[in-house]
């Protein structure tokens, strides 16, 4: 099982929900971000007093996958992130050591 | 079929018609006008709506989140305060007694001050009460200077003392019979008594107090432009209470007053906002609220006294002076004047006292000049009421903030600046977003 950590473009979001959702990826986490890599922020500025704002918002999302999907989710997110313009992100994958269900206590690939 | 009305009891209706119709105007030659006493009681309404909340969300827009309870607290306080104060020994100082500086406590406690009392065709309570809101809003003005770092009980002693020893005089000094009234500076409706008095006290504040930590390094947003926008709207609408009401009456001078409030108002909005279009490259909703309160500022001592014309050139000065002020003086200064205290009140109340001395004169559209006085002449008095009030307000502030610094201090300490005021002082947070 695996977890994947995308941090994508707020506006990136919705397409990759879609393209996720087509290859059989039906649930996610989201959090609102802040973040930056190579992408420069922008002056922000308050009656004469400028103020470089490097942290730019970013969406988070964060899905949990059979070893088997991954290879299809890894195409799908960059494929619908992409903008080709800096920023667009990063993706993180991770090995996950047990998931449960909640509701039901089911435990293991039955959970995801 | 019976009739009604008689053809005698017809002539005694008529007859108590016209009576009642003589007792009106006598009413309105000598005494109190329902007229004047209703647009008054809308005048003071309006200006309380200044306070809180026009002035409350103006300011409590322009800080972090973390600090934005402390200023509609602060706000909301010094209402309360000021109100007690005022009515306590404030109204009595600032309105009564012969002398040129100090005035008298023949109505402290509101002595006199009853139902049936006039002070001139309005009742004196409605008076004492428009009175108030500028009482209230003088003190509420000077928070923007030391926002985000001032301790909460050291600014409830610095406005309760301030207002006995510094407003209530400067008050006496141009409206209550003392010797700038005397003197014939014109000062309608508080471009010295309320903007540069608290401009100047904001200054001095913001220099004892010292620079939040990290001003000029750390980012110190606005956390809501949308309430500073909505509150400088309220202070635009409000103000014509503030100035139109300051006629006292319902007449040709408050509807003049009201004109170029509007007229002085559009045009520094516009002047601030094509400033900062030229020298920054683009306009901002922060830049067009603030030149429309410089605007508002520098209209106020003028409102009485100039025409259109006059109205539209203090407002342009205005806006584009106040802009300057704001961002490049503060700048090259170096003062932490949080919220332009200074930039916006002072400067924009010195920009008006002193276009006041220009523009009343009758070639230029104004009311015109006293009898006997040039152009210069006033400017030269107006100039006096501008130096005597910097000089004093200045002074007595410093005084009054220094001794509470020396017996409770005024600065709340790194770590609550840190946490941020509403937490570390009041227990409770401006925005619990999220579920």
């Amino acid at each position: 099982m695996k977890l994947v950590i995308a941090v994508i473009k707020p506006f990136r979001l919705d397409d990759v929900r879609d393209a996720l959702a087509q290859i059989g990826v039906k649930g996610m986490t989201v959090t609102e971000v802040k973040g930056f890599g190579r992408q420069k922020g922008h002056t922000e500025l308050y009656r004469g007093a400028e103020y470089a704002v490097d942290f730019l918002p970013k969406i988070k999302l964060e899905v949990a996958l059979d070893a088997a999907l991954l290879e299809q989710a890894l195409e799908a997110i960059s494929g619908s992130a992409q903008t080709g313009k800096i920023g667009d992100g990063k993706i993180f994958v991770y090995d996950i050591e047990q998931v449960i269900r909640i509701r039901t206590g089911e435990t293991g690939s039955d959970a995801l | 079929m019976k009739f009604f009305l008689t053809p005698n009891m017809a002539r005694l209706t008529v007859a108590l018609g016209l009576l009642l119709n003589v007792t009106q105007a006598a009413a309105d030659e000598g005494g109190l006008s329902a007229g004047d006493t209703a647009w008054m009681l809308t005048a003071t309404a309006l200006v309380l709506f200044m306070t809180i909340p026009g002035l409350a969300l103006f300011y409590a827009g322009m800080v972090r989140a973390k600090n934005v309870l402390s200023v509609l607290m602060q706000c909301f306080a010094i209402t309360g305060l000021a109100t007690i104060i005022w009515i306590i020994v404030g109204y009595s100082l600032a309105f009564t007694g012969d002398g040129a500086y100090w005035g008298s406590l023949e109505k402290a406690f509101l002595k006199g001050v009853t139902v049936d009392a006039l002070s001139g065709t309005i009742p004196e309570t409605v008076f004492m009460t428009f009175q108030m809101t500028f009482a209230i809003i003088t003190p509420a003005l000077i928070v923007g200077a030391f926002a985000e770092r001032m301790k909460f009980s050291a600014m409830l002693w610095f406005m309760g003392i301030w207002l006995i020893l510094v407003y209530a005089p400067i008050c006496h000094w141009v409206w209550g019979g003392g010797w700038l009234g005397e003197m014939g500076v014109l000062d309608f409706a508080g471009g010295t008594v309320v903007h540069i008095n608290a401009g100047i006290a904001g200054l001095v504040a913001c220099i004892v107090l010292g620079k939040r930590n990290g001003y000029t390094k750390t980012p110190m947003l606005p956390n809501n432009l949308g309430y500073t926008i909505v509150g400088a709207a309220m202070l635009w609408v409000g103000w014509f209470g503030f100035n139109a009401g300051s006629e006292l009456a319902a007449d040709g001078t408050a509807g003049m007053a009201m004109a170029v409030t509007q007229i002085a108002t559009a045009a520094a909005a516009l002047g601030w906002m094509f400033s900062e279009w030229l020298f920054h490259g683009k306009p901002s909703v922060l830049g067009i609220a603030s030149g429309a309160v410089a605007g508002l500022v520098a209209i106020t001592p003028a409102c009485g006294s100039v025409g259109p014309m006059g109205a539209l050139a203090i407002g342009i000065a205005a806006g584009v002076l106040c802009y300057l002020a704001a961002t490049k003086l503060k700048n090259a200064l170096g003062y932490d004047d949080s919220l332009d205290v200074f930039g916006v009140h002072a400067i924009g109340g010195i920009v008006g006292a002193l276009l006041t001395g220009v523009f009343v004169a009758g070639s230029l559209g104004g009311v015109g000049l006293a009898e006997g006085v040039s152009i210069s002449q006033q400017v030269g008095k107006q100039a006096i009421g501008v130096v005597a009030t910097i000089i004093y307000t200045g002074v007595a502030s410093f005084i009054i903030l220094k001794v509470i610094d020396m017996v409770i201090g005024l600065r709340v300490s790194s770590d609550e600046e840190s946490e941020g005021l509403d937490i570390a002082l009041h227990d409770e947070r401006g925005y619990n977003l999220g579920a």
